[in-house]
């Protein structure tokens, strides 16, 4: 026992145990990487497809997002850019970089995001004739306990809400968790966003009464989670108005982007 | 000396490793809200244990006892950096559900408490068998914990509605505490307490009685 105990023989159980162990991590880490990023594109896809309510079981996501088209936006101009690779742009790394993101004062900051990125993407369901017949738009902002991160999906004149889905976000199960709801989802499609130029699109108290002149901008409020609810409210407003994708909507609607 | 099958098999409920041991408890609140992660989470930390208490044993006559709990560390470390990199590859929106649990394997009692009081004794093969059979017992905890607060939690099992949700338009009024830590706090007491009634060997003794009353004599 006592010739383990000595410090060469410490030294050399130390060294020889961390080669072996590094050889094995990185090995694992080297030969498994390609298939991960395929699996993190692939999830990406799948939620976006999900968003714009276009997803179907049963056919690859590949094939599906065939007719998408990946784009990136000034979002201080509203056009698009080619300054920054869509593929390999990294928008969530870029909004906490401040030589690409933009401060945001505390009054307009209404999503609680600290800082917006300068670029974003956005994503184009085309036709086979190259017309655009959605956008979908990364959209997120704070809750109650989390940031919810997902997209929202519009037609063609960039009013009617197409569909909203998010796919990562930290909410009360059950309350605020019912953001994933596909019942409460299902609500999106058809409502519009602006009224008279500015964004009316919002969570309520309670439900949409149908009757109501207001209904069209109205979505039910989440029970029991009004945090929530006005999170979600706040961050529409925050990514659909001015210091969001609202430049770039005007812009693809008069032809300019 | 106990026999392979014996290893096997007594940490499953003899001396289990969550209800007797009382090990691990942590990443038996955080993933047991959904029964398919937490199956993944128990594959996980069987592998994790068997293999690091293989290792471990297989150099146990050769590690300096200045360092051993270091060593234990690099090893244990390094299977499950393996296996979450496994994860990531091959059940990536799991993987993302587990997210920081199953890193905190490395952390959990469980793999260190095996490695130091079991493998470290013991030749290779017994020490395998040894950490599967805790990994087990960990299992059967969390994998009845994951039932009760999946199917009364959220109306589901494996993600396939079992009991209609009220808000899906059936009858079932979730308990939304199950789907929160908390509850499988509760969860795992009364596990405790159904264990410990059918075997009492397994209950504690107490720390102090109260003694008998007795009237003060200087009083008389």
């Amino acid at each position: 026992m006592s010739s383990n105990d000595s410090i060469k023989k410490t030294l050399l159980v130390a060294f020889s145990l961390c080669i072996v162990c590094s050889v094995i991590v990185s090995t694992a880490a080297v030969v498994l990487k390609p298939v991960q990023e395929v699996n993190k594109a692939l999830d990406r896809k799948r939620n976006i497809l999900a968003a714009a309510g276009m997803l179907e079981e049963g056919r690859s996501v590949e094939e599906q997002f065939a007719q998408i088209s990946t784009r990136v936006v000034d979002l201080r101009t509203g056009k698009f850019t080619d300054e920054v690779d869509p593929a390999n742009y990294d928008q969530l790394a870029a909004a906490s970089t401040p030589s690409q993101s933009t401060s945001l004062p505390k009054d307009e900051d209404i999503a609680k995001l600290g800082r917006r990125e300068n670029y974003s993407q956005v994503y184009l369901v085309q036709s086979p004739q190259g017309e655009i017949e959605k956008v979908i738009l990364p959209i997120r902002g704070a809750g109650l306990w989390s940031t919810l991160y997902g997209f929202i999906a519009l037609e063609s004149d960039a009013n009617t809400v197409a569909g909203l889905g998010f796919y990562e976000h930290g909410e009360t199960p059950g309350l605020g968790g019912e953001v994933d709801n596909p019942r409460w989802i299902a609500h999106w499609p058809g409502k519009q966003v602006y009224r008279d130029g500015d964004v009316a699109l919002g969570l309520i108290k309670g439900s949409v009464d149908p009757s109501s002149p207001k209904a069209q901008w109205q979505i039910d409020g989440l029970a029991g989670a009004t945090l929530t609810s006005r999170g979600v409210t706040n961050l529409v407003h925050f990514w659909l108005g001015e210091n969001g994708f609202e430049p770039f909507l005007n812009n693809l609607k008069s032809g300019e982007a | 000396m106990e026999t392979l099958k014996e290893t096997l098999t007594e940490p499953i409920f003899k001396n289990n490793p969550i209800a007797l041991q009382i090990l691990g408890i942590c990443s038996a609140l955080a993933v047991t809200s959904s029964l398919q992660v937490t199956l993944v989470m128990c594959v996980a930390l069987i592998f994790v244990t068997a293999f690091s208490n293989l290792f471990v044993s297989m150099i146990r006559n050769h590690i300096p006892s200045s360092i051993r709990i270091i060593v234990q560390m690099v090893i244990i470390a390094s299977l499950v950096i393996v296996v979450d990199q496994f994860l990531k590859a091959y059940a990536y929106s799991i993987s993302k559900q587990l997210s920081v649990f199953v890193g905190l394997i490395i952390t959990n009692c469980i793999v260190m408490g095996r490695a130091e009081a079991y493998a470290m004794k013991n030749p290779p093969f017994p020490s395998f068998v040894d950490g599967v059979g805790n990994g087990l017992g960990y299992s059967v905890v969390l994998i009845a914990v994951a039932v009760v607060r999946e199917l009364f939690g959220a109306g589901k099992l494996m993600g396939i509605e079992i009991l209609p949700l009220v808000t899906e338009g059936g009858w079932y009024n979730p308990n939304g505490l199950l789907l929160l830590p908390p509850s499988a706090f509760f969860l795992i007491g009364l596990f405790i307490w159904t264990l410990r009634s059918f075997d009492k060997k397994q209950v504690e003794k107490p720390d102090y009685t109260l003694a008998k009353h007795t009237p003060v004599k200087e009083g008389l």
